[in-house]
């Protein structure tokens, strides 16, 4: 390995697991098992994804393959959120479509404008962490338009028989749960730096590149993540608008009736 | 017609009239999954007077008020809404053409002035107008829906469905969350407002007050009509 960490130094930091587990076995926590499973899963996952990674988007490599990669992403994301959020329907497709339309809007400017390279080393990182941030957003969205709606039930359906379109009678609603959702990731934006420096950070100054690079692109980094979770929120709450309400503007929430 | 809804394939809203039927059941069944909540109801609701339907909870009479305006669709069978399937007709202008008042008053966030401009009616006029008839002064629309009383909240809430001139009115046991004084103020708006030509369906459990407003009775028990068709 001509990595910045040994081999060696990776069974090293190993036993900082071997610390936890103590702690687990001096405390009476009764986690040790799943401490040591977790750590062997992770160390397995991590070891496959790198020997993926060297299949699939090592620089030579076609470009087609980063695609392949990220559609499989956008499906085992919209699977995620689906197994996360079962009570809404149609939301594997939802946030599948979400997730491709934040991909076409962030990634194309980002390339658009030759911010990145389009190359096998690019293509994947970038969506990853794209995608990743969206689906949270988007477990986030979904939970919080549920228990708005079925919480304000009543007032919906009281704007509904006022002669309100669907459309009217969800927007103080859709806003609400729009802002709870958003307002985390701008938080975390505001506190980045000051708070806390971000994993691709670090990873990038131990991995030796000057700090003022390292700067660059995590802004680019955030502001590719913003903009993302903004996209996807939008298609989900709209989308989740018409899951919900009949042609006929009448409300359909799973679970109730 | 307004062109906003894009309604080229809904029949024109009947007009208001006093003859005949203003609603007409015929053979309704509700199911929700393998609950049956309505089963082969006929009814007929006066174009005039107040026609009270009467029934234990969960007899399905809340169900029956939902499908006048199309909250809800019926699994079978039909509304009509003086003799045109509610179906035909485009849904927005029907909630319009028909009132209606929940069990809870269901005021929105901000003030009176605020839940009357929900309706889309903004003029200030016509707010302080249907106010009045409800016995609520024009000070009322600067207050704060949170600050209302049971009963003040939901005279507000008649007053918001009364704003855009329904033909009929729709009331789910109105008064179920309010005091003596405030139900029978309540019940005296509703009858004002029938002599006034607009006829009322409305739904309780209490006895005494059938018998205090009620022109016509139906009685539901277990999803069918028992009584007084």
């Amino acid at each position: 390995m001509s990595g910045p960490v040994e081999l060696l130094g990776v069974a090293a930091s190993g036993l900082l697991v071997l610390v936890a587990v103590g702690i687990s076995a001096w405390a009476g926590l009764r986690l040790e098992r799943d401490l040591i499973a977790a750590a062997l899963r992770a160390l397995v996952q991590l070891a496959l994804l790198g020997m993926v990674l060297v299949a699939m988007i090592a620089p030579g490599q076609p470009i087609a393959l980063s695609w392949l990669w990220v559609a499989v992403m956008i499906l085992f994301a919209g699977w995620t959120v689906h197994r996360r959020v079962p009570d809404v329907p149609w939301l594997w497709m939802l946030s599948m479509a979400a997730f491709t339309a934040a991909a076409v809007v962030t990634l194309g400017v980002l390339f658009g404008a030759g911010v990145f390279p389009v190359d096998s080393t690019t293509v994947v990182p970038l969506a990853g962490l794209m995608i990743g941030n969206s689906m949270t957003a988007t477990v986030l969205l979904s939970r919080r338009i549920m228990a708005e709606f079925r919480d304000k039930r009543l007032e919906i359906e009281a704007r509904l028989a006022l002669g309100q379109p669907s459309s009217q009678a969800a927007a103080p609603y859709l806003r609400e749960a729009l802002r709870t959702a958003l307002v985390p990731q701008i938080e975390t934006t505001k506190a980045v730096g000051i708070v806390f420096l971000p994993g691709m950070m670090v990873g990038l100054l131990l991995a030796g590149v000057t700090p003022l690079d390292a700067v660059q692109a995590q802004v680019v980094i955030m502001y590719l993540v913003l903009g993302s979770v903004a996209v996807t929120t939008s298609v989900v709450a709209l989308g989740m608008r018409r899951i919900l309400f009949t042609a006929a503007h009448q409300l359909r929430l799973p679970g109730t009736d | 017609m307004s062109i906003l809804t894009g309604a080229s394939t809904a029949a024109a809203l009947p007009p208001p009239s006093p003859d005949g039927a203003v609603f007409t059941f015929d053979d309704v069944g509700v199911r929700f999954g393998t609950t049956e909540v309505l089963r082969g109801v006929d009814l007929e609701v006066a174009g005039d007077g107040i026609t009270v339907v009467l029934g234990p909870s969960g007899s399905g009479k809340s169900t029956l008020t939902r499908l006048c305006n199309r909250l809800l669709d019926p699994s079978s069978g039909r509304v009509d809404l003086r003799g045109t399937d509610v179906r035909a007709l485009d849904v927005l202008q029907l909630r319009r053409a028909v009132g209606m008042v929940f069990q809870r008053p269901t005021l929105f966030d901000g003030s009176v002035g605020d839940n009357l401009a929900a309706t889309g009616v903004t003029d200030a006029a016509a707010h302080e107008e249907v106010l009045d008839a409800v016995g609520l002064d024009a000070g009322f629309l600067r207050r704060d829906g949170g600050t209302l009383s049971g009963g003040e909240a939901q005279r507000v809430c008649l007053a918001r469905s009364l704003l855009v001139r329904p033909q009929v009115l729709v009331a789910d046991e109105p008064t179920a969350s309010l005091d003596d004084a405030s139900s029978r103020t309540l019940e005296q708006l509703a009858r004002r407002l029938a002599d006034d030509g607009v006829p009322i369906l409305w739904v309780t459990h209490d006895l005494a007050q059938v018998d205090r407003i009620a022109d016509a009775r139906v009685v539901l028990e277990g999803g069918r009509v028992v009584a007084g068709r």
